[in-house]
């Protein structure tokens, strides 16, 4: 799934296969997934529970425990294969290149150091400074995720600071050792919606300003819209839609997808109106049904569907879909 | 709202295994732990069937054999310092060090648990009155408490069993305070409060089922414990009296043997350690099996 | 409107932070701090707002599963807690829906027997009650043969929390309180129980309260809305015309919030800065004029009350000084009137 762009991908990740070996039956988490984060683009990973996208985002950083995973297919940012990074190397390429930030600041962070020193401690680790050019440092980027009275807060601890701060402290932490890509899971979903829009406007602003690429991993659409030049929904651990923002909010063409948009109750949609939802439940990923992962609940659902995975189609430019019934989900 | 009762026969209903039936199946796919609880069952068979299996009698000794080594004709683990054949001695001491073990253990089982439920589930006061009073038993070391009690009481297998509930009945109750406690606060008993169920149907009914497991689960973690204590207090002679076979009593009176013959010496001592190694590997087992989850 | 099914009035729960050492709290938070409403028989009010607002404490208070520092709730005109209505007699009228599906069903007891528990309290057979269960399981969309004799954890989410469901109304309760009952929920499973929760309604006549942080969701499910800030009413009204016509500036803000699913519109500015106050120790005065863009000194000298306007078809409350006549607030706004609640 290639969007036209001439510029070489700072993520490439192909063919990634990730199963779980640690209980009484493998199960594939993540089933082939293929894409390519250009330099300075945001893509929001959309999925609900179980669809693989935390597993996929994480697996950037070779953060599952190694000896119940088996990872397959490739991940490589620029010319670093990450896959095959060792010790030391790893830990140099996690936070310096490809950074982090969780949806629970507080289980993120050491909770018996001060906000301040977790952070210069991630400098002073990676880069050669001093520890008064690291405080420097960690006093700028304060500044820069707008926590007021930035100096003091420094020495603050997390337990001392609110959810909002702490996730502004979160992403000062990951941006300390300007990493050229960052990765976001779920960063605004424990927050309040009046904290929610400010923490991804700075989101937005930073990554703008600093040039960064992103992957913005979330469950809920209208955060991705917010975010993303481009949205990829993932389904049972593979990508079934890709493709801008706009091609998938305004013409989605998985009907995964457009359940999805369909189901929100927004706006129009009034007291006494049904909701149009998906029947069923998320697959049970140790017991997936041959060919589309979809197809039990899908409305266009044919004999086809059950006899392979459906292969990506490319509906409009850039715009890829999972999906053998394209013609059916076409915007007459 | 109306609730007509519709004709379902009970047979058409799709059953899940009980919980204990999934816990044993689980329990079965462990084989060190199966090994372990096989292990378990053999020394009890072997109590219980002692006079059957016993070649001699473990009482009678003859002064002309004694500390024979192991291997010696008719006396396949030799005799000891009175010339007793050891292997029988052996078989019979599984009884009274199993019952030393197993007994204390699950008298303090019922006693700690309804205390530490009672008082986990009640919180407030009554909490903080049953556990402090917990707390000042468990301030002693329980090899020196057992220890104390038993010379306290006097010597004798009923009192070193009562220094030893005495012993186990603030761990336990402390662990059943705990799970309780964790229970209590979870939604599920604030449903069944909601529904206007009193704190003693919710106990028997919510709260029960998911203690009893995790604090039967410690209690028999504590029988390789109740069992080298009880061997210590036969060893310090505060427990069974000779010339009764105890495990800790004949590794008392075979210490004087300790040069002359050490194999012999360590026979009663290879038997506690084996013993309690397969109580603890078995209750390992049995609480990674209970830890269900979705 | 008839006269109100529930009525709650001044309702105060204070929680001890720092006790002394004779165990007696020095220091408290007001999660709750004075709050009146009522709840009309077949409606639906929604109550919205941040975490630590008071909402979910609220709806324990409500169930009765702690006790209130000070405040009354009434049902039929009844008191609860006194001899016109004891609290286990108020109980099967009124039942809840807990956020975490998981944690809300016991581990150890089937689906049947979870969902046949409180109908035996109230004593109902045993048998009846596996009847009443079966046939609830059936409508909330369980097939009973399936799932009846089921354990919780070999369900999914929205499954468990049709169960829940089930076992709220096997009481047959008249008012349902839903605590972010469909929170935890994946999107696609969320619409299925929403509807589930539309029809049983209908079909029992049920009241619900429904507590959400989701503001689409609020407005889909109820006929009014009660906004809540730090322990206390900022606004209730008639679900629409809070929605398009908010009053108080905290309402506004947290509409303001909804990001607009439009690529091309996307949010320039956030509605409000910084993040809701300890509530700990609450602001002087409204509550909210740490974070509103109107506060004048009045905000901070004095908190305001819950006033409806005078041209109201139906009411709709707000406690705003620049909606209380004579406050002495310059911006302050046409048409309200001192009709308190």
């Amino acid at each position: 799934m290639t969007p036209g762009s001439g510029d070489e991908a700072i993520l490439d990740i192909s063919g990634l296969r990730v199963t779980f070996t640690g209980g009484p039956r493998p199960v594939r988490a993540v089933d082939g997934v293929d894409l390519k984060l250009w330099r300075g683009e945001v893509v929001a990973l959309l999925g609900e529970s179980g669809s693989g996208k935390s597993v996929t985002l994480r697996s950037i950083l070779r953060l599952h425990p190694e000896k119940k995973t088996r990872i397959e297919g490739g991940i490589r940012v620029q010319d670093v294969d990450v896959l095959r990074l060792k010790g030391r190397a790893l830990a140099d390429f996690r936070g310096k290149r490809v950074s982090m930030i969780f949806q629970e600041p507080m289980l993120a962070m050491d909770p018996v150091y001060t906000v301040g020193r977790q952070i210069t401690e991630s400098i002073i680790k990676h880069e050669n400074v001093s520890p008064d050019e690291a405080r420097r440092r960690a006093l700028t980027l304060f500044e820069q995720v707008r926590i007021p009275s930035p100096a003091r807060r420094l020495d603050a601890y997390p337990h001392e600071m609110s959810g909002g701060m702490r996730q502004r402290a979160m992403i000062a932490l990951a941006l300390a050792c300007n990493p050229q890509v960052l990765l976001a899971d779920e960063p605004t979903t424990a927050l309040d919606a009046t904290v929610q829009v400010q923490i991804l406007l700075l989101l937005r602003e930073l990554q703008h300003q600093l040039g960064l690429s992103m992957i913005f991993v979330t469950h809920d659409i209208s955060v991705g819209v917010e975010v993303a030049d481009r949205i990829a929904v993932m389904y049972a651990g593979r990508i079934v839609e890709i493709g801008s923002v706009r091609d998938v909010i305004r013409s989605p063409r998985h009907p995964y997808t457009i359940g999805l948009m369909s189901t929100r109750p927004h706006g129009g949609r009034l007291l006494g109106n049904r909701l149009p939802a998906i029947p069923g439940s998320p697959p049970d990923l140790a017991n997936l049904p041959p060919g589309c992962a979809f197809a039990p609940r899908c409305p266009h659902a044919g004999e086809v569907c059950g006899v392979s995975a459906p292969a990506p189609v490319e509906v409009s430019a850039g715009h890829w879909v999972r999906c053998v019934r394209t013609d059916l989900t076409a915007k007459a | 709202m109306s609730t007509a009762a519709e004709p379902l026969p009970a047979a058409a209903i799709l059953r899940s295994p009980g919980y204990w039936v999934t816990v044993g199946r689980r329990f079965r796919r462990d084989p060190v732990a199966v090994i372990a609880a096989l292990v378990v069952l053999a020394l009890i068979l072997m109590a219980v069937f002692a006079p059957w299996l016993a070649p001699h009698d473990p009482l009678q000794g003859m002064t002309l054999r004694r500390l024979k080594p192991p291997g010696t004709e008719g006396f396949p683990l030799g005799t000891d310092e009175l010339g007793r054949d050891m292997l029988s001695r052996l078989i019979f001491g599984a009884r009274i060090s199993l019952f030393m073990g197993i007994v204390p253990v699950f008298v303090a089982l019922a006693v700690g648990a309804a205390i530490g439920i009672v008082s986990g589930y009640a919180g407030g006061w009554t909490n903080t009155i049953l556990m402090r009073t917990m707390d000042v038993f468990f301030a002693f070391p329980s090899v020196l408490l057992a220890v104390a009690l038993a010379g306290a009481l006097g010597p004798g297998i009923f009192n070193g069993m009562l220094a030893l509930i005495l012993v186990f009945i603030p761990p336990i109750a402390r662990v059943a305070e705990s799970v309780t406690t964790g229970v209590r606060t979870r939604d599920f008993v604030e449903a069944a409060r909601a529904s206007g169920a009193g704190a003693l149907l919710i106990i028997r009914k919510h709260v029960l089922g998911n203690v009893l497991g995790p604090i039967f689960v410690y209690a028999m973690s504590l029988i390789a414990v109740s069992m080298i204590l009880a061997s210590g207090l036969s060893f310090l002679g505060l427990g069974v009296k000779p010339p009764q076979p105890d495990w800790g009593l004949m590794l008392n009176t075979l210490r004087t043997a300790m040069y002359s013959q050490p194999l012999l010496c360590a026979l009663p001592g290879v038997m506690i350690f084996i013993t309690s190694i397969s109580f603890n590997i078995m209750t390992d087992g049995l609480r990674s099996a209970m830890d269900i989850k979705a | 409107m008839t006269s109100p099914l529930l009525e709650v009035r001044g309702l105060v729960k204070q929680f001890p932070v720092r006790k002394n050492l004779f165990g007696r709290a020095t220091t408290f938070v007001s999660a709750v701090d004075g709050i009146d409403f009522d709840l009309f028989e077949g409606e639906t009010l929604g109550v919205v707002g941040e975490s630590g607002c008071g909402k979910s404490t609220t709806a324990r208070l409500l169930m009765h599963l702690i006790e209130p520092t000070a405040g009354t709730i009434r049902f039929g005109g009844r008191t609860v807690g006194t001899a016109e209505l004891p609290v286990k007699e108020f109980r099967r009228q009124v039942q809840m829906v807990f956020q975490d599906s998981y944690a809300s069903l016991n581990p150890r007891l089937t689906v049947e027997e979870s969902i046949a528990f409180g109908p035996t309290v109230h004593g109902v057979s045993q048998r009846e009650a596996n009847a009443r269960a079966l046939s609830l399981l059936e409508r909330v969309g369980l097939d009973p043969r399936r799932f009846a004799g089921r354990f919780t954890h070999e369900l999914s989410g929205g499954q468990r929390q049709r169960v829940n469901i089930a076992r709220a109304l096997a009481l047959q309760p008249r008012i349902l309180v839903l605590d972010e009952a469909v929170s935890a929920l994946d999107k696609s499973v969320e619409a299925q129980v929403l509807n589930l929760l539309a029809d049983l309604k209908e079909a029992f006549g049920l009241t619900y309260l429904f507590i959400s942080h989701d503001l689409e969701v609020v407005r889909f499910m109820s006929t009014r809305v009660l906004v809540m800030y730090l322990g206390r009413v900022a606004e209730l009204g008639p679900t629409e015309a809070l929605y398009t016509g908010s009053r108080h500036p905290y309402t506004t803000a947290l509409l303001g919030s909804l990001l607009s699913m439009d690529p091309d519109h996307r949010t320039a500015a956030p509605p409000i800065t910084g993040d809701p106050p300890n509530p700990i120790d609450p602001p002087p005065g409204c509550r909210f004029h740490t974070r509103c863009a109107y506060a004048e000194g009045v905000c901070s000298a004095r908190m305001p009350a819950l006033l409806a306007g005078a041209a109201d078809a139906a009411p709709h409350w707000v406690a705003c000084h620049m909606h209380a006549p004579r406050s002495g607030h310059s911006k302050l706004k046409a048409g309200a009137a001192p009709e308190t609640a």
